[in-house]
């Protein structure tokens, strides 16, 4: 009975969170379209319906992740990142598993982004057809995947975070030259959008919990920067993946 | 579903009455179909590591289960109220303001998009508590309540507004056409050049705000907008110039929240 309360009570408080966190959007939205542009919204109905959806939805969502995957997440994360200071010290040989669960975790998170399939929808649509939905939720979550792992590993180290941004960039700068054009957007976009709902818990938990368990590292200092290095290898991703589909294609015609 | 479709439907059987009603709902099970496809991934991975890895037995097998399906019929709701809702009325805005024809209010109306929507997303006001602690800790303020809320406030603002002007100039991009690579890759140029002389505790806080900026509703419809401005601007094309507005308001807060640092922590 008392798991049933605490399960409304998260319903509820997880609801009114979300219709609060929209009214400075429907604020803006309204005022813009009250003052500025004056004429009649088309499908007006339908809109109101799907934006109730939308608030509906992203409650369960949200419930849903609180009650199946959040709390054992981050359970699993300490508990990764811990044993291992019994054995063999310190090295980061001795944290393999804490890549591999950070890789695995942050290509399932991702996948699951709802905001990531909003934009894969969406570059499908205006592509027509070319860009395909998994293809770039795939090619998103091998990067977001790597730049975890690399994360987890540079927590392991102590390396400084610039280095790895730095270097990730360079990459960037270098496929840039040599991508088609059509693809620069959509593969920076993506990095953006990784990051949201599923991930940030998951992997905040998963920076924060190894941080404090390594001697030396500070959660606070050092638990950050893995959603910066989530966002920055999704575009590697992105573009490589791009251009490893026009390299194919021009194999295929020879 | 609506008054205007039932009034001259009257006396209809009841499939012709209900025909919208019902397929809206063979839709959503369709949808939460896929979602479960969305989520397994999660679920395999998840019931690997504590399976086969830590050896531990699967906590509240039931408890699990309805999570899932709770979060599986949402994300399935989402959907639907994407493609009927989000994406329309982002393309609606879009359209509405190429009629207009005022670049002074799609600027303001960007500018306040991005603006009010930042201020109030949860993740940025975790990050911005968490950032307070670090320069509490590192003694750039002093280490109480008050000093540590307004340290909090002025970041959420600071990224408010570089979120508010990225997008104003990812507008700007769309109306004129310019190139993205010159502004992400000379944006992120000058990001390492202020990484340089920012003071080392902030530098990772805001490299992870840059992540945290764009939300499950935000990013919806600011990529409507954009693609719908490019589609509706003569000589634009929707893919090269449509996209990269989510790409701006992910790297303006790395840059503004190194700057309020050096300010702040001198």
């Amino acid at each position: 009975m008392a798991e049933d309360t605490g399960f409304l009570a998260l319903l509820w408080t997880t609801g009114l969170d979300t219709v609060l966190n929209v009214v400075p959007l429907v604020v803006v939205l309204g005022g813009f379209w009250l003052v500025a542009l004056r004429r009649p919204l088309p499908h007006a109905r339908r809109i109101l319906v799907g934006g109730i959806y939308v608030l509906i939805g992203i409650t369960l969502f949200l419930v849903g992740l609180e009650k199946a995957l959040f709390p054992l997440g981050r359970v699993m994360a300490a508990q990764l990142a811990a044993p291992e200071l019994a054995l063999g010290g310190v090295h980061w040989r001795n944290y393999g598993w804490v890549y591999a669960f950070a890789a695995a975790i942050g290509f399932a998170t991702t996948v699951a982004e709802p905001s990531l399939i909003a934009v894969a929808l969406k570059a499908n649509e205006v592509s027509g057809g070319g860009i395909g939905v998994w293809g770039l939720r795939i090619a998103v979550g091998i990067g977001a995947a790597v730049g975890i792992a690399l994360g987890t590993l540079r927590i392991v180290l102590g390396a400084p975070l610039p280095g790895f941004i730095i270097a990730g960039y360079l990459i960037v700068l270098v496929q840039t030259l040599f991508a088609d054009r059509a693809i620069i957007p959509l593969a920076y976009d993506s990095g953006g959008v990784t990051t949201s709902t599923v991930t940030v818990p998951v992997v905040a938990a998963l920076g924060v919990g190894l941080a404090s368990v390594i001697p030396g590292r500070s959660p606070l200092l050092d638990g950050f920067g893995l959603i910066a290095l989530a966002c920055l290898f999704p575009i590697i991703a992105v573009l490589a993946y791009a251009q490893a589909a026009a390299a194919m294609q021009k194999l295929r015609r020879r | 579903m609506t008054s205007t479709a039932r009034t001259p439907q009257i006396g209809a059987p009841f499939a012709a009455r209900y025909r919208y009603v019902i397929r809206s709902g063979i839709e959503l099970l369709h949808q939460i179909a896929a979602s479960s496809r969305d989520l397994a991934p999660i679920v395999v991975v998840v019931a690997f590591f504590q399976i086969a890895v830590l050896r531990q037995p699967l906590p509240d097998a039931a408890e699990l289960l309805l999570g899932a399906l709770l979060v599986m019929a949402g994300l399935a709701l989402f959907l639907r109220g994407l493609s009927i809702s989000l994406f329309p009325l982002g393309e609606a805005m879009a359209d509405a303001f190429a009629v207009k024809g005022s670049a002074l209010w799609l600027f303001a109306f960007a500018f306040a998009l991005g603006f009010a929507t930042t201020a109030a997303e949860p993740s940025l006001t975790a990050v911005a508590h968490e950032a307070a602690r670090v320069a509490a800790g590192a003694g750039a303020i002093a280490d109480d309540d008050g000093s540590r809320d307004a340290y909090a406030l002025a970041l959420r603002l600071t990224v408010a507004f570089s979120v508010g002007a990225a997008l104003v100039l990812g507008v700007l991009r769309i109306l004129r056409g310019w190139p993205l690579p010159w502004l992400i890759l000379g944006g992120y140029g000058l990001v390492i050049a202020v990484t340089a002389v920012a003071p080392p505790e902030i530098i990772a806080v805001a490299y992870d705000s840059g992540g945290v900026t764009t939300s499950t509703i935000t990013v919806p419809l600011v990529t409507a907008l954009g693609v719908g401005l490019a589609g509706a601007i003569r000589g634009r094309s929707p893919l090269v110039d449509g996209f990269g507005l989510i790409a701006l308001a992910s790297l303006t807060p790395i840059l503004f929240v190194m700057v309020f640092g050096i300010v702040l922590h001198g």
